[in-house]
């Protein structure tokens, strides 16, 4: 074959590569276009479809300002071992510049066991820091002024409580509700959606939620009282289209679960805040993150009356995704965080937490914690990327992206609506399906090498590094239940049988329970022992063990 | 065993951990290589496990735990087995399992370890390989 014929052979070679190429799709199985040009965003009307940042519909922002006033929180999400060793590792955090706190609780708390059941057996101080009773969290926070300090609380089935035990200790540092900053996480919807840490139905939980919405509202009024969660849909395996539609749908549940109660949306929607994923597909996560702002205040304004622009607002918080993560090579983690914490902030999220790079591995070291800081550090503070407001904003493929979020969205909510609201959707396993279907659907891509995770299933190392990794002492388990136990003889057992009483009693009615609780949270009841006294009531809840 | 017969597997997932996006999966590909596969669900008690294999005989039975209590859980569950006399069962766990305590799951009698970023058909494999009977 003479030269030139091979390299026409070459050429025609390669002009076949690119006919036969795969199509390129995102994650929530888009096809990107090789080009995006004029005629893409040619319906595109700025004051209606993007608007200045801060005013309606938010597609540019929630505020006109962003980060060249204020950057965005950076709160890392911690907790493990006892009280004690979770408030030295805030205290550590704080240190380094973070200015915002973040608890994670441990299983047992979450689901309302007391350490000491048998329930919590290896699971103390595990995932998180173990609270029993208002004792311990007397202790998490001990040295940290919570009039200065804002405190978000990823905690749902038992939030109420956590709530009531940060008023208490607040009220004991002499900080009043009315000063108190921060969140709880308090959506149960998506815990029967992904994250599973359900306790009671459906039903009795959403009236446990409107509680402390209609408590918030008068006594802590600068409390976020519910963070409307899509993260824990898509660590669970949902797509960026599925995260955003199923964690508005939740939304706009809760909307309406409080204005059943009666209460003005513009008294309680400003309270509401969300908590996204920001995953690998960055132009794809930008452009969800605009979308959802842009669904939330449209929907707020026309389908429930919303006056107030802060009610149509919609702000986030945003974690990495942790499921991106990979145990083989740990260290390319901090590139993928990088990149994802980048996409949140193009995004404009109001908070981030920017995974450690040994999550795959373990709980975070102090070193992998403090890398992950430094990574938002680098980004606020030196890549100019904070300067101005929504950089992408009339980008051909961005702004053609987030309109192609919003309307995937939309034929959700109409599927939703179709099988009754949320609610029954979740009865019908609906949700659950969808997410079990995608994650499905994406490991096989994975296996085929259709996505390609570098270290995983392209360029594998050939030897294996394990870093240092932290592990929980079992010490803690037998020094928390010790101090559960003298907690529980130096209290006053019969105020707490009383307040207790008092608690099962109002649940059989109608009244608020948040008064309630705070009562038995004063007198040292634990968080189990006012789950198990609501469960009497309530009843617990099931799954489909559906796959 | 005969040809005929398909593998068993019991996918269960111990103690209070929810991250059941692997377990789920795992099964699943289980099913689409041809293995009847039975998944309990949430929160099982290692007695509600043991109770499980009494009632459905499985080959195998895959743990699914992220949460880090396999070192607290994994000795009850095998305690079970042999109260109950099943002996003739393969039991391997799935989810963030330390290096270190690889050889104490082992002495224990646990048999596989399948972490972050494992192909199902490795799973597959290793359950066709070392079932026991």
């Amino acid at each position: 074959m003479t030269e030139s014929k091979s390299l026409k052979k070459e050429k025609s070679k390669e002009k076949e590569t690119e006919k036969t190429k795969r199509t390129f799709r995102n994650l929530s199985d888009i096809e990107i276009k090789r080009l995006y040009k004029p005629k893409d965003i040619e319906d595109l009307d700025y004051e209606k479809d993007l608007g200045e940042p801060g005013k309606f519909p938010f597609t540019r922002g929630p505020y006109n300002t962003m980060y060249r006033e204020r950057l965005w929180t950076m709160r890392q999400f911690a907790g493990f071992g006892t009280a004690a060793q979770t408030n030295e590792r805030f205290k550590y955090l704080i240190d380094h510049g973070q200015t915002g706190l973040s608890v994670a609780f441990h299983l047992p708390t979450i689901y309302g066991w007391e350490s000491s059941s048998e329930r919590a057996l290896g699971e103390v101080g595990k995932e998180g820091v173990a609270i029993d009773t208002l004792a311990d969290m007397e202790t998490l926070f001990e040295g940290i002024d919570l009039s200065k300090i804002s405190t978000s609380m990823t905690i749902n089935a038992p939030a109420s409580i956590l709530l009531a035990m940060y008023i208490v200790v607040a009220e004991k540092q002499g900080v009043s509700s009315e000063q108190l900053r921060g969140t709880i996480q308090n959506d149960i919807l998506k815990e029967y959606i992904a994250q599973k840490s359900w306790i009671f139905p459906p039903e009795p939980s959403m009236r446990l939620i409107v509680d402390t919405i209609e408590y918030c509202t008068e006594h802590v009024p600068q409390w976020y009282t519910i963070s409307i969660s899509g993260y824990h849909i898509r660590e669970a395996g949902s797509t960026a289209v599925q995260e955003l539609a199923f964690t508005l749908a939740d939304g706009f549940a809760y909307v309406e679960a409080g204005m059943e109660r009666g209460l003005d949306v513009d008294n309680f929607a400003h309270r509401l805040s969300f908590f996204f994923n920001s995953h690998n597909n960055f132009f794809e996560e930008i452009a969800k993150f605009r979308a959802a702002r842009r669904i939330w205040s449209k929907r707020m304004k026309n389908e429930y009356g919303a006056k107030k622009p802060e009610s149509m607002r919609l702000r986030f918080h945003t974690q990495t995704a942790g499921v991106s993560l990979t145990a083989q090579e740990p260290e390319n983690n901090i590139v993928r965080v990088a990149y994802q914490g980048l996409a949140a902030v193009l995004g404009g999220t109001q908070s981030l937490h920017t995974n450690s790079y040994d999550e795959a591995l373990c709980l975070p070291t102090e070193k992998a914690v403090r890398i992950a800081l430094r990574t938002q550090q680098i980004m606020a503070y030196e890549s100019g990327v904070a300067d101005t407001v929504d950089p992408l904003a009339g980008s051909y493929y961005v702004e053609s992206l987030t309109d192609k979020m919003e309307e995937e969205a939309n034929k959700y909510f109409d599927k939703i609506d179709e099988l009754g609201g949320v609610i029954p959707a979740i009865k019908k396993n609906f949700f659950q399906k969808e997410i079990a279907n995608a994650s499905y659907k994406y490991q096989k891509e994975l296996e085929r090498k259709e996505r390609i995770m570098v270290g995983v299933n392209k360029y594998k190392p050939k030897t294996k590094t394990q870093p240092d990794i932290l592990k929980i002492d079992d010490e803690v388990a037998v020094e928390q239940i010790e101090s559960l136990k003298q907690v529980k003889e130096n209290r006053d057992n019969e105020a707490v049988e009383s307040r207790l009483s008092e608690l099962k009693k109002a649940a059989q009615g109608d009244d608020n329970l948040m008064p309630y609780i705070l009562a038995a949270v004063r007198e040292y009841a634990s968080v189990g022992e006012i789950i198990g006294t609501l469960k009497e009531i309530f009843g617990t809840y099931r799954e489909d063990s559906i796959f | 065993m005969s040809n005929n017969r398909k593998i068993k597997v019991l996918v269960t997932k111990p103690g209070l951990d929810g991250h059941d996006r692997g377990a789920k999966v795992v099964a699943r590909g289980l099913r689409d290589a041809g293995m009847e596969v039975i998944y309990t669900g949430l929160h099982q008690t290692p007695k509600d496990i043991a109770n499980t294999i009494i009632q459905e005989d499985p080959d195998a039975v895959l743990l699914s735990i992220l949460s880090g209590a396999h070192n607290a859980l994994c000795p009850k569950i095998m305690e079970q087995l042999k109260e109950h006399n099943i002996d003739d069962v393969l039991v391997a766990v799935g989810g963030i399992i330390p290096e270190e305590d690889k050889d104490y799951l082992r002495e224990l009698g646990l048999q596989g370890f399948y972490g972050p970023g494992t192909e199902i058909k490795t799973i597959v494999n290793f359950v066709k390989e070392n079932i026991k009977r």
